[in-house]
């Protein structure tokens, strides 16, 4: 729709420049990166004293302007639809939609404002707004309230249980981060001396090492991250685990939670807020849309997408708290897992149906994510749950 | 451009790899452009060799860096050399020196080990820097190795700050184990090294084993491409194709044909795990030669 309007007429044009120009915006609008830096070298490549051929133009274009796997090998449709004007059609659809769309340079998106303008025309023209707007908007009135109730209604039967059930997961996340924390301290002694230090402030001593300084490794401190499924197969258990996320999140130093069913909300702040009263305010407009169908693989793409970069390294542990029960494609779960995992430390998945006797991972979501995840264990309940601080004190 | 293209082709023959067009491209705009170089691709489809052919290209030296977790600073580009300098503290202990002054003295370049990235920059030619597996390092490394390449200056914080005598050809090879960052990709040209087809292994082949049968060449080569089409956790690369290759010949086999048993126990060199040795049954090894003999 909106980015077709990008896709440039392709009249034909002297200036040779000029097109580089377009096959660069072209490739933008595809999800490429190219900036100014590439324009540049682009430009220089292309502007050399001879003539190129199209080979010579396709392969060092191919190296300037392809960054990963994936534009190597589309790049030559690219080449083909812009400069030999083949496919293009194929391409016109590609453009702006799935993964690649979204990764663009921040400002550089020319696809972006028009999008938003249009989404927002057709929202104006179409009289009821209902196609125009995601799945989760069209019940705002009512599911807000409705879903809230629905979800506490087995847990707040027992006041009681349920505090225990705060309780104890509370103490299970701090037990999980005093084990963590242990371990640092004990890093920090420092196995081996640090002979820069040593010898550099012990000149004064003609040189004799007499004060030893350890090197301490620095620790990262390991970073959780919980994904949550709140689809309608999770409903009983959903609070409970919103509960060991609040206890997660007020016990571990670096700590995020998102909540999905068939998009992803980031609740971290939401749940650090301090005034109830807000807190629940905000609980409530996020939960709009919970209840409802499940699409694992897209919330999870989105959160590659949007959030990954912003909250993962290398010492993390995303934890995807889900049934597995899907309504998406099984392939995208498969595929966003594997991107997911290059991203992190570790992927646990916790399935609250393993639990249940005679149940088996066929799920066509949980099927597809098996072998893409460190651990896959149950979580049913406390117990459950308590068995997994080995493992993570081991990371 | 062509010429020059044709040449580095050529030169790559000379020192027996087998480049195509793409990568003499590649290198091509890596010496006008003064960009580092990213190479992707599968274990063992010859990433590394491209750095190492291509200092033989250039004719230059060739400075590696393998990565690891837990690389730092210290590993990469320089230490000082601790043992010389207590040495030299002991050995004036007598004399009347300041402290100050010998701090001034065991700080300088004759006490500083260089490690490869600060050898590559203070090199009077251009050298081949192959900065190997890069996805292995941390991302504080990646950052740090970002600045490096941007700047080509490195600060010691005793010496001051050392500028390059001239730029290095940077060779960065991944097995995409960790994403990289985008700052990264950016600042590189990208080739995408796939495993070979069939005409170019044979050509490999060739040109490592001068001595070969072509039609056990053909064989070998045409039996691996189908291996790497079956279910099977690590696919052979091309060392495993040499190193195959190499085995029969040894074997005094000129003909897969020949003796079925003993192609399907020299398969170990193919083969790396025990899946992989299971998926490729003798029954299976055989359908295979019958098909590329």
């Amino acid at each position: 729709m909106a980015s077709a309007q990008n896709i440039p007429a392709l009249p034909v044009l002297s200036d040779p420049l000029l097109r580089l120009v377009r096959f660069l915006r072209m490739l933008r609008d595809n999800g490429y990166v190219v900036g100014a830096a590439e324009a540049h070298d682009a430009a220089r490549f292309l502007d050399g004293d001879e003539m190129l051929s199209a080979d010579e133009l396709r392969q060092g274009l191919r190296s300037l302007l392809c960054t990963t796997t994936a534009d190597w090998r589309r790049f030559d449709e690219m080449f083909d639809a812009f400069w030999l004007r083949r496919g293009l059609k194929r391409v016109a659809t590609v453009s702006g939609s799935g993964p690649q769309g979204l990764r663009r340079l921040p400002g550089s998106g020319p696809a972006t404002k028009p999008s938003v303008l249009a989404a927002a025309v057709e929202r104006s023209a179409a009289d009821g707004g209902e196609q125009a707007g995601p799945a989760g908007t069209r019940q705002r009135g009512a599911s807000a309230a409705e879903s809230l109730e629905k979800a506490d209604l087995r847990q707040i039967s027992d006041p009681e249980e349920l505090a225990r059930v705060h309780e104890l997961t509370a103490r299970l996340a701090a037990r999980m981060r005093s084990r963590l924390s242990r371990r640092e301290r004990e890093r920090r002694k420092g196995r081996r001396i640090d002979l820069r230090k040593t010898i550099h402030r012990n000149i004064a001593h003609g040189g004799t090492p007499i004060e030893l300084f350890r090197r301490q490794r620095r620790d990262k401190p390991l970073r959780i991250v919980v994904l949550l499924d709140v689809s309608g197969s999770m409903n009983h258990y959903s609070l409970f685990f919103l509960r060991f996320i609040l206890g997660v999140l007020d016990n571990f130093r670096q700590a995020e939670a998102f909540v999905f069913h068939t998009r992803l909300v980031h609740i971290s702040e939401a749940l650090k807020e301090r005034n109830a009263e807000k807190a629940l305010e905000r609980m409530t407009l996020i939960s709009q849309g919970w209840s409802g169908g499940t699409k694992i693989g897209e919330s999870l793409d989105a959160f590659n997408r949007l959030h990954a970069q912003r909250v993962l390294n290398s010492r993390s542990v995303v934890m995807v708290v889900s049934d597995g029960y899907d309504t998406g494609s099984s392939d995208k779960l498969g595929e966003s897992l594997i991107k997911l995992r290059r991203r992190c430390k570790r992927i646990v998945w916790l399935n609250p149906m393993i639990g249940w006797s005679g149940y088996e991972p066929v799920a066509g979501g949980m099927a597809a994510a098996l072998p893409h995840i460190d651990l896959f264990a149950p979580a049913h309940n406390l117990e459950s749950l308590a068995a997994l601080e080995p493992y993570l004190a081991k990371l | 451009m062509k010429e020059e293209r044709k040449d580095i082709l050529r030169r790559f023959g000379e020192t027996g790899y087998v480049a195509d067009p793409q990568l003499a491209m590649a290198v091509l705009m890596m010496q006008r452009l003064q960009r580092p170089l990213l190479l992707e691709g599968d274990a063992g489809v010859g990433k590394t060799e491209v750095g190492k052919g291509l200092a033989r290209v250039l004719d230059t030296r060739l400075i590696r860096l393998q990565c690891y977790e837990g690389l730092d600073a210290n590993a990469a580009i320089y230490e000082w050399n601790y043992q010389r300098q207590l040495l030299a503290i002991k050995i004036w202990e007598q004399e009347e020196i300041s402290a100050s002054e010998k701090e001034q003295h065991i700080f300088q370049e004759d006490f500083l080990l260089r490690r490869p990235l600060l050898e590559a920059i203070s090199q009077e030619t251009p050298p081949v820097l192959l900065i190997d597996e890069i996805d292995r390092a941390d991302e504080e490394f990646e950052a740090f190795l970002l600045e490096v390449l941007s700047d080509f200056q490195i600060s010691i914080p005793e010496l001051g700050t050392i500028e390059a005598k001239s730029v290095p050809y940077v060779v960065l090879t991944s097995n995409g184990t960790r994403e990289l960052s985008d700052a990264l990709r950016r600042r590189c040209l990208y080739h995408y090294v796939d495993y070979p087809d069939e005409g170019k292994e044979i050509r490999i082949l060739q040109a490592r084993m001068p001595g070969i049968d072509l039609r056990l060449a053909g064989q070998v080569v045409r039996f691996v491409q189908s291996i790497r089409k079956e279910d099977i956790d690590k696919k052979p690369g091309i060392a495993e194709t040499l190193d195959w290759a190499a085995a029969l010949v040894g074997l005094e086999i000129a003909d897969l044909r020949e003796d079925p048993e003993a192609v399907y126990d020299s398969l170990l060199c193919l083969l790396k795990t025990d899946h992989d040795r299971r998926a490729v049954s003798p029954e299976i090894t055989e359908r295979i030669v019958g098909k590329v003999a």
